[in-house]
């Protein structure tokens, strides 16, 4: 097969991935490898990583979501498995999310219950959830913050447990976010303890100045 | 030590180069078997330690894992600004498009005229318009809706029929479940096995099972007792139409 007929055919299936992944066919967005073995071949993780490259371009990226721990080099198998979604690659601006829908104290509410759930190892009480949500947030809303996050597939609920759903397995980096919520403050902090070490120092200094001139006394 | 195994003690309390440092200068004393066993225990119960002294580290240096304390401090004292910012550094929402496109309308348009009405499709799904009025007691009762009589009479009168049948039929007060319910017809036993169900719910009678042999009797009480407050325990009992085939043919034998 010449390289341009080659070249054309993965332009088709590279279009054929995109609708498949940009149009939400289900109840969920994103499409099963399946469904992408189905429509494109057995080289669509190919296709995917063509897509991908181009999708950079545009700030998105092809994310995919095995469903138990992936290995170093997924089967094709595994890949059949695991579900495919276009999410964002970078990171939004502060000013963004209210383009997309979201208050800001809805979003540091969905914020604060992910990082808690993860700091649980996996799974909290609703209860614990909503005691800590009320801190700061209205208490009429907390109830039914917590009901649009899990309807939104970012948790679930079983028997007054909470636990992270699929969107948040699609949308967080589990490990940033525990990391930037730890930093958080820090900068501030940093900031102060340089001032307080510098007048400590000055002060040393003086000190020292001191001791020397009685010496020299 | 033990504590410490028992996971009710911190395993860094103990100090191992020491309790190490103690065995070694004591251990060229010692000659009976007793003795050494008592040190080999010892080198035991330290190993233990050290692997959950090693446990402890391991999980401490995941990647993912904060002490949860630290975590909510950081998070109840930071405003929700700052919480906001930190999730933007790891949020990255997915995207998903539904559009209509002209293709999915022109399908959708020769479905349409292809589906055929629902006339066609459903021909005898058409119910007879009754007008709404009243129905008289003895017209519910012709219908089976209503028994003859009030439920609680009825169960009253299966409770006085349980405890004449153990009179006459039973042993040690009690009677085989089949034998109670059972009757000559497999609807009649079915309606019987329902009162039955409500004489134990409401306390007339008690249900003994005998798991080893399969069998259940039932023993009817003196008073209703009530269980207020005690756990209740379901037993389903299956009656399927075999089960009563299998009980008249051996009643009649």
């Amino acid at each position: 097969m010449s390289i341009s007929k080659r070249k054309g055919i993965y332009a088709i299936k590279m279009k054929q991935a995109a609708h498949l992944l940009f149009f939400q066919r289900h109840k969920k967005p994103g499409v099963k490898g399946w469904e992408l073995h189905k429509s494109i071949g057995s080289d669509y993780p190919k296709v995917l990583e063509i897509l991908d490259e181009y999708l950079n371009t545009l700030g998105l990226q092809v994310k995919i979501v095995f469903e138990g721990e992936p290995t170093a080099k997924p089967t094709l198998d595994e890949f059949d498995k695991a579900r495919f979604y276009v999410v964002l690659r970078g990171e939004l601006q502060p000013k963004e999310p209210k383009l997309i829908g979201w208050r800001i104290d809805d979003l540091a509410g969905l914020a604060i219950t992910i990082a808690f759930i993860i700091s649980k190892k996996g799974q909290a009480s609703r209860s614990e959830v909503e005691k800590l949500l009320n801190e700061k947030l209205p208490g009429w809303k907390v109830g039914l913050n917590i009901d649009r996050y899990i309807r939104y597939g970012y948790l679930q609920q079983d028997n007054e447990q909470l636990y992270l759903d699929w969107r948040t397995r699609a949308e967080v980096d589990q490990k940033v976010l525990i990391d930037a919520l730890l930093k958080m403050g820090e900068d501030n902090k940093s900031k102060t303890d340089e001032k307080f070490t510098s007048s400590n120092e000055t002060s040393f200094e003086e000190g020292t100045n001191a001791d020397e001139d009685a010496a020299a006394d | 030590m033990s504590k410490i195994e028992t996971q009710k003690a911190d395993p860094f309390l103990l100090d191992i180069k020491e309790v190490i440092r103690i065995i070694q200068e004591y251990f060229p004393k010692w000659n009976q078997p007793e003795e050494l066993n008592l040190d080999a225990e010892a080198i035991h119960h330290i190993a233990s330690v050290i692997k959950m002294q090693n446990e402890w580290v391991k999980q401490r240096t995941t990647s993912m894992y904060k002490d949860t304390f630290l975590f909510e401090e950081k998070i109840r004292q930071q405003p929700a600004k700052e919480v906001v910012e930190a999730f933007l550094k790891a949020w990255h929402p997915l995207t998903a498009l539904e559009q209509v496109t002209l293709q999915s309308l022109t399908e959708a348009l020769q479905y349409w005229a292809t589906l055929k009405p629902l006339k066609e499709r459903w021909p005898n799904s058409t119910v007879p318009n009754v007008e709404a009025g009243v129905a008289t007691r003895s017209e519910l009762i012709n219908q089976s809706i209503l028994r003859d009589e009030a439920f609680s009479t009825e169960l009253e009168s299966c409770w006085h029929q349980l405890k004449d049948k153990v009179q006459r039929e039973g042993v040690a007060g009690k009677i085989f479940y089949m034998d109670f319910v059972g009757a000559d017809t497999y609807e009649e036993t079915v309606h019987r096995a329902y009162l039955t169900s409500f004489l134990v719910t409401c306390g007339y009678a008690t249900l003994e099972l005998v798991p080893l042999e399969e069998e259940i009797f039932i023993k009817p009480l003196d008073k209703p007792l009530t269980k207020l407050g005690q756990q209740a325990v379901s037993v389903p009992i299956s009656l399927s139409f075999d089960d009563w085939q299998r009980w008249k043919r051996g009643r009649n034998t």
